[in-house]
């Protein structure tokens, strides 16, 4: 695993927030210079690659792309794959990304005012296209198994492990590089800030990410990178690999509605196909990690499908997104990571912020502080515009 | 723009925005094989032409162009003082 994000670089420093209930929300002055109604996001700083990667494999990244590559040299040297065993063995990739705007308008701009395309330079195209990340780190990591970026709005994440996990066990490969990636630049956003979505707590950053909150005004856009390396079983087993956890359950489902309102009904099949898929009750889950970004309709409707699924056996829940904002495109990766971290250290991390619930999120066992927890299953949940649903389910691995 | 100028201005792009290997920076250098310049580099390198001379590169005049010194001949012939 490998994480780049606004509560820390790498696992140990992400773990170290997710205890502490660290927050990631700041704001960003040139959001407000660009006419956002919202200026709060997560803050992510940008990764330095000179030096690291050469021109030539650098021009053609992104910034949601750069941290996908950070995220990607951690989740590998985790995983103990080295340049040599990538030349000598066939690793795919699916990773999920649904934008990469300041490419596309940078681009723009330049044939907006030379009215010539051939000054734009060589970088923008490989920058701009939606599979940006999938095209960069196979060709960065010499990947040659399956190579496709999966674009399910703020499931993407999710989707990618899901599909990963699929290929996997249907022996189509041995090791697929699975994640998500998130841009934060002020470009990004702001026709998501459009439908005045996001939180207008300008003045407490660290509190405005309030999920399950009778409070909440709004989501906080964030981003990074996470990626995870899925393998085989049995092929982890013979190349001696450090595992830290299955995947054992993925469900999906589409509501079928509105473009962006959420659907109770459609997060309930999505978790109810995972447990199924898994072969576990809902009663065996020790906590499930919530999609809840924030929003009043987004936080209702999950919350009474929380409660039709979980309601019996009341399992400790909580959204990280109270720490992180929502890393979108990247989130349904890196609450996978998450949640793995809280697995292997026995604690759950807190839904920070969950100061009165309203009457829907009161029926949940929602944790308002850390609790040091033993966690052997956990489920995670990650919903997106058009209604896109997914749901996995992950064990924790035991020798 | 003197030929000094025009030599300094190019090997200054082409060692931080290329990053050429500074040593291999000689006239008779050959810009795909000795300098490793692809044509994906090349269209990067019309975007800098274009903000360091205020010309733009026509393909069919580089076609003779292959070593460093043509190069400068062939920006001398659009900048260098007459």
């Amino acid at each position: 695993m490998g994480i780049y994000s606004c509560i820390g670089k790498n696992l140990e420093e992400v773990q170290r927030s997710l205890y502490d209930g660290k927050s990631g929300i700041g704001v960003d002055p040139m959001r407000k210079e660009y006419g956002y109604r919202s200026p709060l996001t997560g803050i992510v700083d940008r990764p330095l690659l000179k030096g690291m990667l050469d021109r030539r494999l650098r021009v053609g990244l992104a910034e949601e792309g750069e941290y996908a590559y950070m995220a990607t040299l951690e989740a590998l040297r985790t995983a103990g794959i080295d340049t040599d065993y990538l030349e000598k063995n066939e690793v795919g990739i699916f990773y999920g990304n649904d934008s990469s705007a300041k490419a596309v308008i940078e681009a723009h701009s330049i044939a907006q005012a030379k009215k010539d395309t051939t000054l734009i330079g060589s970088g923008a195209i490989f920058q701009s296209m939606n599979s940006t990340i999938t095209m960069n780190l196979s060709t960065i990591f010499k990947l040659r198994g399956v190579n496709m970026t999966i674009s399910a709005a703020c499931a993407s994440g999710s989707h990618a492990i899901g599909l990963g996990y699929l290929f996997i066990r249907q022996g189509l490969q041995d090791v697929v590089l699975c994640g998500g990636a998130q841009e934060t630049n002020y470009y990004s956003m702001g026709s998501f800030d459009a439908l005045s979505a996001f939180s207008m707590r300008v003045d407490e950053p660290a509190k405005a990410s309030r999920p399950f909150d009778v409070g909440r005004d709004g989501l906080i856009p964030s981003g990074g990178g996470a990626s995870l390396i899925l393998e085989d079983y049995e092929h982890a087993l013979k190349r001696n690999a450090t595992i830290y956890a299955e995947v054992i359950g993925y469900g999906f489902s589409s509501n079928g509605v509105h473009i962006s309102q959420p659907s109770d009904e459609g997060c309930s099949v999505a978790m109810a196909r995972a447990l199924t898929d898994a072969g576990v009750a809902a009663s065996d889950i020790d906590y499930v990690n919530a999609h809840a970004t924030s929003t009043p309709q987004g936080d209702m409707a999950e919350a009474v499908a929380l409660n039709r699924v979980f309601g019996a056996s009341r399992p400790l829940i909580s959204s990280t997104k109270s720490m992180t904002g929502h890393e979108c495109w990247m989130a349904g990766a890196s609450e996978i990571i998450y949640s793995t971290l809280m697995m292997q250290n026995s604690f759950v991390a807190p839904n920070i912020n969950f100061e009165n619930p309203d009457e829907y999120s009161r029926k949940l066992n929602i944790a308002d502080k850390t609790v040091e927890k033993n966690i052997d299953l956990f489920l995670s949940n990650s919903f997106g515009f058009g209604g896109t649903n997914s749901a996995l389910v992950v064990k924790k691995y035991k020798a | 723009m003197t030929r000094a100028q025009i030599e300094a201005t190019v090997k200054k792009f082409l060692v931080e925005e290329i990053e050429v290997e500074e040593k291999n920076i000689v006239p008779e250098a050959l810009l795909k094989d000795d300098l490793g310049i692809d044509s994906l580099d090349f269209v990067d390198i019309v975007v800098i032409v274009e903000r360091n001379f205020g010309f733009k590169i026509k393909p069919e005049e580089m076609a003779g162009v292959r070593t460093l010194s043509q190069f400068y001949d062939y920006i001398e012939s659009k900048v260098g003082d007459k």
